[in-house]
């Protein structure tokens, strides 16, 4: 029998009325009296000397208040970089300056030159066609290779070069893993493009500059996934706003993927411009805006080796990436080829020695940072292609080679510096095979050859590093943020309850699940507890919600602050019916007396709290409100395994997903339907990465999948209906919930099972020269390497 | 999109008479020009709104049988109303999407003539008769090169005139993000003889295969155009596909629209 609430149950998204009913509060519905609007001037050039910008046309041009260039930023700080990666020699990695606009140079197309503020947007546009920008364009780095080669164009001409690391992980293990695979059995080599995504949130980024002469008090309104992050960020490190005088309000949120985490100009340029002009400033991104502003994903070039034994047990991994960084730095963009992608190099598998190089490289192109798995998408694409190619080689069956190196005693220490706590691959394996009727494909494929296509079967596993993450940790790794979590709960007097999170919902459903969590915890309806988040002014200092880390570390913290609730709630009820606090039980928002029917209601021990008439005041203070951090001393490792099966049309090249399983171990589930939107989601994005999205330069670095008449985004058709199953749970040991997180593996676990079906597909069908299909798997793509 | 009048005629005379004026734009159901004006990438002083004119909506059969088409009849009305030629209600049930489909119109689409349309390939593909205001162009005058035509500034299509094969069939094969063809074939087999009009995938806009017409002239079946093979040179080539690649598909394409017609 299903729960029907608490923990376990799967409650539609209460969020979700307002969502589907057009009642959502995004940051483009609010417009604040003698608002003015913002319009960017980005330069069409991917590289180029900026010798000035001409703004006197614009600035006569009716309606407009002021045309800022990059002169109004000099003495105001720089875009901020929050990781710092050490290099293989010990030195810090190459961290070129970020302006909010350009100075002397511009290095990508989109980078802004000028920004028109007028009384209206149409306005704001029709003056930002009047800037000239005097701009001498330079010749464009736009291939990471090509970039590094001696006397290349350097997108910063004070850096020494356009490497920004060459990384080592780990470096001494470095001369133990050429030896090994020098002296491998067999050795498997797979070059392989990891290729760069647009983000492409339903709602484009939003920023509203508001300023307050009266209290000199600044509010930033923006589409983020951190506000938190954003005040520290923007404030310390831009425009020296202390934080008590800076309030960031990320209101309802239409999707982030990773994108709505980081820190851009616009933001820190609608704070700068509302003090100037002492009014709001409003931009809001166009689609096409977005295309070349949003920090893109992904975008690594990898050569990985793989060195077996005789019987197929993996004795060695070496990587070398490329990994592009773009034309700055964006937030977290260092971390991300790094210690979100290295360290997961082992995958599920008890390798011996991984060596994994990583050279980040700057270029004439939108910056790329973290997009939703981040890294981890990267490594398990690699490793689990690298494992088919291997077994296809050896004469081993795909699924038997993993076995026969599979993790199986944990806790497990990798060579790649994690230690994952717990977690059961065979068991996920098997519950795959039974879900996704594996026994059953060689009759499918016999069907499909009736019909003329080609039928393959693609099976991989992967395992993710999430919660993100131990503070002492990271810090020791180069981030120069803490990745704690917050809560506050504040329980009103007549009963109901308001936790205030440090997380923030784009999507996730955390209005519900979290109520969950508390109202199970307490006995009470989920109707009484209200979730708050996205804005600094009301919630405690929080790092906000990526790396599948809200239900894992900031759950853990409203757990905490909740226990601490409960613990003074006793209290009271023991004072109320004159026994000792160790005596109380709470059950079903009853307090009693153990052993007794003396009862009291958590109604009437939160009135007491606030009308203290019978109080135990000398004891404890009245009121019932609680804070609680939770800083977690591990990561969390969901892992699981996915099975695709494709057809591909020989004629076209053209693959359709004919099924797609998944069974995920996300340890223990709070909400099993919103786990499946998660998976089902991120099932999507991971299907479009591997079939339909590319984001592709031409030379001169100008983005030729400008918009979504060339960028193809997955849509309803494309997509079968998903087989998901996540019963294989082996609870997170560090954690109260026991939760590992969820929102990003799908996106990290798919990839690879559609291109091995498709290579499967090629493979059975006599293209036996067919190893490898770089993504996306155009038509165009699978067509032409059938041809040999 | 920047500022421009705009005028509503009821009357094909008031209309061109309206697109006299300097820099006036014809705009029928605005699914290519207003997206254009949207990215401020055209700007026309004036534009003459064609989808108030009653004479230009409506689907009816000519005493000669052929099936004429009103230039403002969007594509969902052909979808659901060209019964007596099911292939072209097919195709124009499967261009765009529902959205696209109750604005855009045949007489726009063929107007602008872009290379990865559908109508171009059914109007060649069927010696379809453009009707304009001034005159009768044949289908094999009237496509002059990707958004080349031959109607004269000003010059408004009225009506198209699709003679009704006795079988025909249209094949689509999707570019992944904008849903034009990438090729797209269209096959009518006529008693005089079998025409084969492909859109997509040339540079120079829609054509016709002559060859598989004349092998499927005289077998209509797939197996015809074995040995038949396409040249590459002039396809075009980008992101989604590769000159080879989209020579390759015509064939391939062909062969099933023959199928698909029957």
């Amino acid at each position: 029998m299903p729960k029907d609430h608490g923990i376990g149950a799967s409650q539609k998204r209460r969020e979700d009325v307002r969502f589907l009913t057009g009642r959502g509060r995004y940051t483009d519905d609010i417009n604040l009296a003698g608002q003015a609007y913002a319009c960017f001037v980005r330069s069409q050039v991917a590289h180029g000397k900026l010798n000035g910008v001409d703004t006197a046309a614009a600035a006569a041009m009716p309606g407009v208040l002021r045309v800022f260039t990059g002169a109004d930023f000099e003495g105001v700080g720089g875009l901020p970089c929050g990781w710092q990666v050490t290099d293989r020699n010990g030195q810090p990695m190459q961290e070129p300056g970020h302006p909010v606009l350009a100075q002397g140079k511009v290095r990508h197309v989109g980078d802004p030159v000028a920004v028109v503020v007028a009384e209206t947007f149409e306005q704001a546009r029709d003056a930002a066609e009047a800037v000239e920008a005097d701009i001498d364009e330079l010749p464009a780095v736009i291939d990471m290779k090509a970039a590094l080669a001696d006397g290349a164009p350097k997108v910063h001409d004070d850096l020494s070069s356009n490497l920004c690391y060459d990384w080592g992980f780990v470096e001494d293990n470095r001369a133990a893993v050429d030896e090994a695979i020098k002296n491998a059995h067999h050795v498997t080599t797979l070059e392989l493009v990891n290729n760069r995504l647009v983000p492409n949130a339903m709602e484009p980024r939003v920023a509203v500059g508001d300023y307050n002469p009266a209290t000199e008090d600044s509010t930033l309104y923006t589409t983020s996934q951190n506000p938190h992050v954003i005040r520290l960020l923007m404030g310390a490190f831009v425009l020296g706003i202390p934080e008590h005088k800076l309030r960031v309000v990320a209101p309802d949120v239409g999707g982030g993927f990773g994108s709505k985490i980081f820190h851009y100009a616009e933001e820190a340029f609608c704070t700068f411009a509302a003090k100037q002009l002492k009014r709001p400033v409003k931009w809001t991104c166009q689609r096409s805006e977005s295309f070349i502003t949003d920090a893109h994903g992904r975008d690594h070039v990898t050569k990985i080796e793989l060195a077996l034994d005789a019987e197929g047990h993996f004795q060695a991994i070496r990587t070398e990436t490329y990994a592009n960084m773009g034309a700055y730095l964006s937030t977290f963009a260092p971390s991300v080829p790094t210690w979100l992608h290295g360290t997961l190099m082992a995958g599920n598998y008890k390798t011996p020695l991984i060596y994994v190089n990583v050279k980040a490289v700057f270029t004439n192109t939108v910056p790329v940072d973290a997009y939703r798995g981040a890294g981890r998408p990267e490594a398990t694409f690699q490793l689990e292609r690298v494992i088919d190619k291997a077994a296809r080689e050896m004469g081993i069956d795909p699924v038997e080679i993993r076995r026969r190196n599979f993790i199986t005693e944990f806790p497990y220490a990798t060579p790649v510096a994690v230690e994952y706590d717990t977690g059961d691959y065979n068991a996920t394996l098997d519950k795959l095979l039974e879900i996704a009727d594996v026994a059953g494909f060689d009759k499918r494929r016999e069907e499909s050859a009736k019909r003329g296509k080609l039928r393959g079967l693609g099976v991989n596993c992967y395992i993710e590093a999430c919660g993100i993450a131990p503070s002492q940790l990271v810090g020791q790794l180069g981030a120069r943020a803490g990745l704690y979590e917050s809560a506050t709960v504040r329980v009103n007097a007549t009963g109901g309850l308001v936790v205030m999170t440090g997380s923030h919902s784009h999507g996730q459903g955390h209005e519900t699940s979290f109520a969950q969590v508390v109202a199970d915890m307490i006995g009470i309806d989920e109707n009484m507890v209200e979730i708050v988040h996205g804005d600094t002014a009301n919630t405690p200092m929080g790092m906000g919600t990526y790396g599948s880390r809200s239900l894992a570390v900031g759950g853990s913290a409203m757990v905490r602050a909740t226990e601490k609730i409960i613990a003074k709630a006793k209290k009271i009820a023991a004072h109320l019916m004159e026994a000792s606090p160790d005596d109380i039980e709470l059950k079903d928002g009853q307090f009693t007396v153990a052993g007794t029917d003396k009862s009291v209601a958590w109604g009437d021990v939160t009135l007491a709290a606030y009308v203290p008439h019978n109080y135990p005041l000398e004891e404890i203070e009245p009121g019932l409100e609680e804070t609680a951090f939770y800083d977690p001393n591990n990561f969390t490792y969901p892992a699981g395994a996915y099975a695709c099966e494709v057809e591909v049309d020989p004629g076209t090249g053209k693959v359709t997903i004919e099924s797609f399983a998944a069974a995920d171990d996300f340890g223990n589930i709070v909400n099993p339907m919103i786990v499946d939107g998660q998976v089902h989601g991120g099932l999507g994005q991971g299907i479009g990465q591997a079939l339909l999205e590319g984001a592709a330069y031409d030379e001169s670095g100008q983005l030729l999948s400008g918009s979504f008449m060339d960028y193809a985004m997955p849509r309803a058709g494309d997509l079968p209906s998903f087989k998901v199953d996540h019963s294989c749970q082996t609870p997170c040991t560090h954690n109260p919930l026991g939760v590992k997180g969820c929102g990003e593996a799908g996106a990290i676990g798919s990839p690879p099972a559609v291109v091995n079906a498709v290579v499967d597909a090629l493979q059975r069908a006599g293209h036996t020269n067919v190893t490898h299909i770089d993504m996306p798997l155009t038509p165009s793509r699978v067509w032409a390497a059938m041809q040999g | 999109m920047y500022a421009f009048e705009i005028e509503r005629p009821t009357t094909i005379a008031d209309a061109v008479a309206a697109l006299g004026a300097e820099d006036a734009q014809a705009l029928s159901g605005g699914q290519t020009l207003i997206p254009t004006l949207k990215q401020r990438l055209a700007a026309p002083s004036k534009l003459v709104s064609l989808t108030a004119i009653p004479e230009l909506k409506g689907i009816c059969t000519a005493d000669d049988g052929a099936l004429c088409i009103g230039a403002a009849t969007p594509h969902a009305e052909v979808a659901a109303g060209a019964t007596a030629y099911p292939a072209l209600a097919a195709l124009a049930g499967q261009i765009g999407d529902p959205a696209v489909r109750s604005r855009g119109t045949i007489g726009g689409s063929l107007a602008n003539n872009d290379p990865s349309a559908c109508y171009p390939a059914a109007a060649l593909g069927s010696g379809a008769a453009i009707v304009t205001d001034k005159r009768q162009i044949a289908a094999d005058d009237y496509f002059q090169g990707m958004f080349e035509t031959a109607l004269d500034e000003g010059e408004i299509i009225v009506e198209v005139r699709f003679p009704v094969p006795e079988k025909a069939a249209y094949l689509k094969f999707e570019q992944p993000a904008s849903r034009f063809a990438l090729v797209g074939v269209f096959v009518a087999k006529y008693a005089d003889g079998v025409r084969v009009a492909v859109t997509g995938a040339s540079e120079e806009g829609v054509f016709r295969w002559s060859e598989a017409e004349a092998a499927l002239g005289a077998d209509f079946s797939a197996g015809a155009l074995e040995g038949l093979s396409v040249s590459a040179d002039g396809m075009i080539g980008d992101l989604h596909g590769t000159p080879d690649y989209r020579a390759h598909l015509v064939k391939v394409l062909t062969g099933r629209a023959v199928d698909a017609a029957g």
